[in-house]
């Protein structure tokens, strides 16, 4: 059988994909580390083990370090999405019903990946997900690092302790988006490579 | 020791007077180091160069505050009813180890960029004329509360006590051996007070009495209590827990 090489990921995409990988890894560890310092929920505390910054303020300085690499990339990332019509072709149209049935056959291992040029619906509702959680994230933070600077919009979104309560929510959705993120990739590996090269092979 | 070494790149900066102030808050400070150095147990943070960035990072995120800071958005107030009871207790030490100041012997002092440095007496700064807030205190650690707190405007009393208000910081040597240091902008916020009472009642020791300097538009642990001495400044004078690496600015 004829293999052909299809692009799937411009370079734009792949260098966005692996600076956010790096910048959400250590906004989420070091978050966890602020979240420590004053638990949203009594008894629910994250491992010293899987945090970053050492103590509070390592934590602090961490998170406020990297949020400008998570932003300026996360900006790239979208305006490219956006203006070349890459979120358009790939990400779009998501429907329910769709999202649905591959989302179950997913759970019966019997999603196929013949062509990874072309997101499946499950992928495409939580690639898209996972865009607006991260835009959640930054819009939230924003809120409880300057509270007073942007209680313009903070106050529609409950204020502080509200953007407290949706950027926890926003980062448990991003974590649990990550892990069947990670856990696909581990089950069709050929996809790992094409997020370095950009390249698949398909037979045609 | 990683605490040491995070106030090293501030020591630069610090003034003699501030260097004279710390070397009295030594001893209560080398005890939280002590402590501090077993709770920190990421090496990735402890590397110097890491540090090094980390701590550039935190003076580029001052500037940024600093130009997004405006003097005319003000914090949002609540009616009484949203008020936090009890409002938490908050400090480097614990609740137990309050200061008892006595409040007939008490002078408040001032230095620096000041032309009238004569040390106030209670009974004169009662006299000045007060105002009220009720604002949201908000913690580095992440929980607020909300709170009442009455007293002069600050930039009511630098005016008064003809500070130079072009200088950079204001500072802060508290009598519990806290310090802290503001911006001039944050200073002259017209929400920013040199209060003397909470919930209407002259303020109690846990709360800072005689007076804390209350601004709503910085986190809690930039709201000095117990305040011994005010100066104003240009040379940067860090902070109890500005030189331990918690951000300076660290507004709202």
């Amino acid at each position: 059988m004829a293999q052909e090489v299809v692009k799937v990921h411009p370079l734009v995409v792949r260098i966005a994909h692996w600076l956010n990988v790096l910048a959400v890894l250590i906004m989420i560890t070091s978050g966890w580390r602020i979240y420590d310092a004053s638990p949203l929920f009594e008894s629910f505390y994250i491992p010293d083990s899987i945090t970053l910054g050492g103590w509070l303020a390592g934590a602090l300085q961490w998170h406020f370090a990297a949020m400008w690499l998570f932003v300026l990339n996360g900006v790239v990332y979208v305006t490219y999405g956006l203006l070349s019509g890459h979120f358009r072709r790939k990400l779009l149209p998501i429907r329910p019903g769709a999202v649905l049935r591959d989302v179950l056959a997913a759970f019966r291992g019997k999603l196929a990946h013949d062509d990874l040029s072309v997101y499946n619906a499950a992928q495409r509702a939580a690639y898209l997900a996972l865009v607006l959680l991260l835009i959640v994230l930054v819009l939230t933070g924003l809120v409880l690092w300057k509270p007073v600077q942007f209680y313009w919009y903070g106050r529609f979104i409950g204020d502080y302790e509200g953007a407290r309560l949706l950027h926890f929510f926003a980062m448990a959705g991003v974590a649990l988006i990550v892990v069947v993120h990670v856990a696909m990739v581990i089950l069709v590996p050929r996809t790992f490579p094409s997020m370095i090269t950009g390249r698949v092979r398909r037979a045609s | 020791m990683k605490i040491r070494r995070m106030g090293e790149s501030f020591l630069a900066h610090r003034s003699r007077q501030v260097v004279n102030l710390e070397r009295r808050a030594f001893l209560g400070k080398s005890l939280s180091v002590g402590a501090l150095a077993l709770l920190s147990g990421c090496e990735l943070t402890d590397d110097e160069s890491v540090q090094k960035l980390l701590m550039r990072m935190s003076g580029w995120n001052d500037d940024v505050q600093h130009w997004l800071f405006s003097s005319s958005r003000l914090a949002p107030e609540f009616p009484e009813s949203r008020i936090t009871r009890p409002f938490p207790f908050n400090a480097y030490y614990a609740e137990e180890e309050v200061i008892d100041v006595d409040g007939g012997q008490y002078k408040l002092e001032l230095g620096g960029m000041i032309k009238e440095r004569k040390p106030w007496t209670l009974p004169e700064l009662y006299a000045l004329p007060q105002v009220s807030q009720v604002t949201r205190h908000i913690c580095v650690e992440g929980w607020s509360a909300i709170g009442k707190w009455s007293g002069v405007r600050f930039s009511d009393f630098l005016q008064r006590i003809g500070a130079d208000t072009t200088a950079k910081y204001v500072g802060f040597q508290c009598l519990d051996d806290y310090s802290t240091s503001i911006d001039m902008a944050t200073a002259l916020h017209p929400q920013t007070l040199l209060a003397f009472k909470y919930a209407d009642q002259i303020l109690p020791p846990k709360y800072g009495f005689p007076m804390k300097l209350r601004i709503p538009t910085k986190l809690g642990f930039k709201n000095p209590k117990h305040i011994g001495t005010i100066f104003v400044s240009n040379n940067y004078p860090g902070g109890y827990w500005e030189d331990k690496g918690y951000n300076w600015f660290s507004g709202s």
